[in-house]
């Protein structure tokens, strides 16, 4: 056998290499050692005689042993969170726990609802939906109980006198706090692991009931923190003269409606980015077409949620008015303004977003190329009405283009800044947005009535009319005061909810008997489901940012004129800084929530043992539409097995 | 109308109209549609929208037109395919070698014209209207709380029409006298002096401004000026001078009464709970 020579010299060279790296490493410790400080030899007890140094050091150290032993209690007022600062750390922490507990407020609303539906219509497929819904929520609910406890914790910790003071005016609201959230727990897990286990009005009333309480807890916990907004019930100094009306503040009943509404639209396009998340990981048309027409109900449900919130945040707006005008000036006029154009760019983006995904939804129907027409039209419409409700008011501008203008308003884009052209502009596109679901809902039927072309004609008419309305009273509001300007939104919101009611009326009646054609659930476009999750992010971020808004209005107060805020965090951080939490907060918030998916997604996948007999298996079965796909459905709570509810991929399903 | 430049709006829209007409490719019409809409915003105004706003509405007016396209599968095709056919074909070769150039060429003129521009100081946006203080203010020994402090003349407006008119004369001669070498002829924050200021006066015609406050804010603005304004929101670099060290409260608030009265606004009335 030939002998390779290189092998044997690679091997030496190894071991060469190795050798001479123990040598370098043993003669620098040697080296280290003799060079290093050694104390001369002397005897035992001079080696351990102390230096003047040591001596000094031993004293102090007796010293500060003294004074910890001899130190006086003194309550303190604050502790630091390390590096990012106990502002930070308490922003983050609520926020989080306040977008979790949003969430699981809110499907339990549509939950119960849908389940409702099923129940009336004994379509199998409504109950199915509002089981998966449901699925979502008790891993939230476990990370809203965590974040919520984080918060108290880091309340007693870091602000520990003005928690004190909380406590002292709300503290017979603690004990209807806890028992509220035990019983939300009971209804919250009975309504989850009793889905098929019993009668369906029993199981309806436990989703009621778990509507109730949550709704408890959260106006509860909305008294707390209107209370730092708009005291009262408290004198001057802070001592409580009335807990009731410490609840009943200001902004209480405000924020209670505005967060309802505002829950429902956030919790809704959160599911539906669930669905669009399992969409686009679906295996096979039936799953595509369930999670489509999932993601489809919860996008209904987000914008049922944002078309009436505008309002309720009006509302809420004036009341911060009358409690405080310097409150008011603060936020529309003042520090905070420039929130209200990002506001104003995220909700027309929502719009934008909400109106092209059903556009793209009119795919999937059969007939709907009769509506193309109409996309055009609408786009234009809203894209001049986003452009209104994002111009600002004072422009940042250079100061060649400051000069220019001669101040910091535009002489014509000016006037698009103030109230009545951003009234008018988010009236119309709520119309317009309206108008688009109206063809979606028409793109699959042909109504049979004999009536129909007056019908059409009644509705374009009353369109026009109420266009008209929002218009005019936008350009009076030019002319009038303010109170009065202010109070012609009624009139214009009144104009745009009669125009829903009485178009959707007619339409209801119109498309009664009505040629229906296929809705191939399923068959969407991809980008699509990309939509829905950018609106489930931007709702989120929405809140962020709104929410930062509501609580920063305090500026340098806890509660606002009665506890002022002494701590290093006592100023109004920079509009860039404070966009940069909530953004931070808002990806670690869909870190979290990811997982809320794919455990939710887990819990409906076979077990490991059965994959592999799934494997093993000679002759896979084929696959229908099923509403459950995942396989892991309950039975359902009218009493059949959900899987019943199977029908072809192209199957109809009435959604509106 | 001599706010806008008709020369640039109206050959604009004749053109997107010609185009719609001639039944132009979706690739085009989305480039006309975008330059278009960039010609009209930014030189369709006589006075020239600053570029922040600019860049807002293009983002919008992008984001609209990739809607537009994408909704539809044949409008994709038609805007990718000749992109894809002019990247790809042998026959584009020189017109693609020539954006290859243009791209880097542009990007270098766009440095060289940064680099050669005189500094500008950076742009900032300007709180307007700074909160009122929460504290009570002192004028002339008399304490005003500003939530809740009104014109005390506003009244004879209804009760006293004669005596309101009166209040709103001697307001019109105090205005004179003080306040038109900035706030101008005819309020419009175009004074003698206006052009010197940076901030310049407030335009009170414009019903941005006084029309949306109440009478108090402006008290307090008129009473304490330039160097009254907050710390939190800036920044100020008000001229405006604090009157109440030239005027009587009275005389303060009979000018807040002519203000509203000669521009036909009204002002802000307390928000009710």
């Amino acid at each position: 056998m030939k002998r390779k020579p290189g092998v044997l010299l690679i091997g030496l060279g190894v071991l060469a290499f190795v050798a001479t790296m123990i040598g370098a490493f043993r003669l620098a410790v040697t080296f280290d050692q003799r060079l290093a400080f050694h104390p001369p030899i002397s005897e035992r007890g001079e080696a351990e005689e102390w230096t003047p140094r040591q001596e000094a050091l031993e004293q102090q150290r007796q010293e500060e042993e003294e004074a910890a032993r001899t130190k006086p209690y003194e309550e303190e007022e604050y502790r630091a969170f390390p590096k990012v600062g106990s502002r930070v750390a308490i922003w983050v922490v609520a926020q989080l726990h306040l977008l979790f507990a949003a969430f699981v407020l809110a499907v339990p609303m549509f939950a119960v609802v849908i389940e409702w539906i099923g129940i009336r219509t004994g379509d199998k497929r409504y109950d199915a939906l509002a089981y998966e819904f449901t699925k979502l929520l008790s891993v939230s609910f476990s990370l809203t109980a965590t974040f919520g406890a984080g918060l108290t914790f880091m309340l007693i910790a870091l602000y520990p006198k003005f928690t004190n003071y909380l406590m002292h005016v709300f503290s017979p609201t603690f004990l209807p706090y806890v028992l509220l959230f035990f019983a939300e727990a009971g209804f919250l897990y009975t309504y989850y692991y009793g889905w098929g286990k019993f009668s369906p009005k029993v199981h309806l009333f436990l989703g009621i009931m778990l509507n109730v309480v949550g709704t408890g807890i959260m106006v509860i916990a909305n008294a707390w923190l209107t209370f730092m907004m708009t005291p009262n019930g408290v004198s001057e100094s802070g001592a409580l003269i009335s807990t009731w009306d410490a609840v009943s503040n200001y902004t209480w009943m405000p924020i209670n409606i505005h967060r309802l509404i505002a829950n429902v639209a956030y919790g809704g396009s959160v599911a539906a980015a669930y669905a669009a998340y399992q969409f686009l990981q679906a295996k096979n048309d039936a799953e595509r077409a369930h999670y489509d027409w999932m993601g489809y109900i919860g996008n209904f449900v987000a914008i049922c949620g944002l078309l009436p919130l505008p309002f309720a945040g009006y509302w809420l707006a004036s009341e911060i008015y009358a409690f405080s005008q310097t409150m008011g000036l603060t936020m529309m006029g003042g520090a905070f303004s420039w929130l209200f154009i990002i506001q104003a760019v995220l909700i027309g983006n929502l719009f934008l977003f909400a109106n092209w995904y059903l556009w793209l939804g009119m795919g999937r129907i059969q007939g709907a190329e009769r509506f193309r027409a109409f996309i055009w039209p609408l786009l234009t419409i809203i894209t001049i009405c986003f452009a209104i409700w994002a111009t600002p008011r004072s422009i940042i501008a250079t100061t060649e283009e400051v000069q220019a203008m001669g101040g910091s308003s535009h002489p014509v884009l000016g006037y698009l800044g103030v109230m009545s052209a951003k009234n008018t502009a988010v009236n119309i596109l709520i119309l317009t947005t309206y108008v688009s679901f109206l063809l979606y809902r028409r793109s699959g039927k042909i109504p049979t009535v004999k009536w129909a072309k007056t019908g059409n004609l009644a509705q374009a008419i009353i369109f026009a009319l109420s266009a008209a309305t929002v218009i005019g009273y936008g350009i009076a509001g030019y002319r009038v005061d303010a109170a009065t300007r202010i109070g012609f939104s009624r009139p214009q919101v009144g104009a745009v909810l009669l125009a829903m009611l009485l178009v959707t009326v007619i339409d209801v009646l119109m498309l009664r008997g009505a040629k229906t054609t296929d809705t191939r659930w399923g068959k969407i476009r991809p980008l699509s489901q990309y939509l829905l999750i950018m609106l489930a992010v931007t709702f989120t971020w929405l809140m962020g940012l709104m929410g930062y808004l509501r609580s920063g209005l305090r500026l340098h107060w806890h509660v606002f004129g009665v506890v002022r805020d002494t701590s290093p965090d006592a100023f109004t951080p920079t509009l860039g800084f404070a966009t940069q939490v909530v953004s931070v907060t808002v990806l670690i918030f869909f870190g979290l929530i990811g997982f809320v998916f794919w455990l939710a997604g887990l819990s409906g996948k076979e077990s490991h043992a059965g994959e592999e007999a799934a494997a093993h298996a000679a002759h896979p079965s084929p696959v229908g539409f099923d509403p459950s796909p995942a396989g892991a459905t309950p039975m359902s709570s009218a009493g059949g097995s959900a899987p019943a509810a199977s029908a072809a991929t192209s199957s109809r399903i009435e959604t509106s | 109308m001599e706010q806008f430049n008709w020369w640039v709006i109206v050959p604009v829209f004749a053109a997107l109209i010609a185009l719609r007409w001639r039944r132009t490719s979706m690739l085009t019409w989305f480039a006309a549609w975008w330059i278009g809409m960039f010609l009209v915003v930014r030189y369709g105004f006589t006075v020239p929208v600053p570029m922040s706003v600019v860049k807002l509405y293009m983002g919008l007016v992008t984001a609209a037109l990739v809607a537009y396209v994408l909704t539809d599968a044949g409008r994709i095709r038609e805007v990718t395919e000749p992109l894809a056919a002019f990247m790809t074909e042998r026959r584009y070769l020189p017109y693609l070698a020539a954006v290859a150039l243009f791209i880097p060429a542009a990007v270098a003129f766009g440095i060289y014209r940064d680099m050669t521009r005189v500094p500008q100081p950076p742009s900032f946006a300007r709180t307007i209207h700074p909160a009122t203080p929460a504290e009570p203010i002192d004028v002339h020994g008399t304490s005003y709380d500003l939530g809740t402090a009104d014109n005390p003349y506003r009244e004879l407006e209804e009760t006293d029409p004669a005596a309101f008119k009166a209040r709103v004369e001697n307001g019109r001669k105090i205005y004179y006298e003080n306040c038109f070498y900035c706030h101008g002829d005819v309020m419009a924050g175009d004074g003698m002096f206006a052009h010197a200021l940076n901030p310049i006066p407030t335009n009170f015609q414009d019903p941005g401004t006084i029309a949306m406050l109440r009478e108090a804010f402006l008290f307090w603005r008129i009473a304490k000026g330039g160097p009254g304004l907050p710390a939190e929101g800036g920044p100020w670099a008000s001229a405006m001078p604090a009157w109440e060290n030239f005027l009587s409260e009275d005389e303060m608030w009979n000018v807040i009464l002519f203000l509203y009265e000669f521009t036909g606004h009204r002002p802000r009335a307390v928000e009710l709970h």
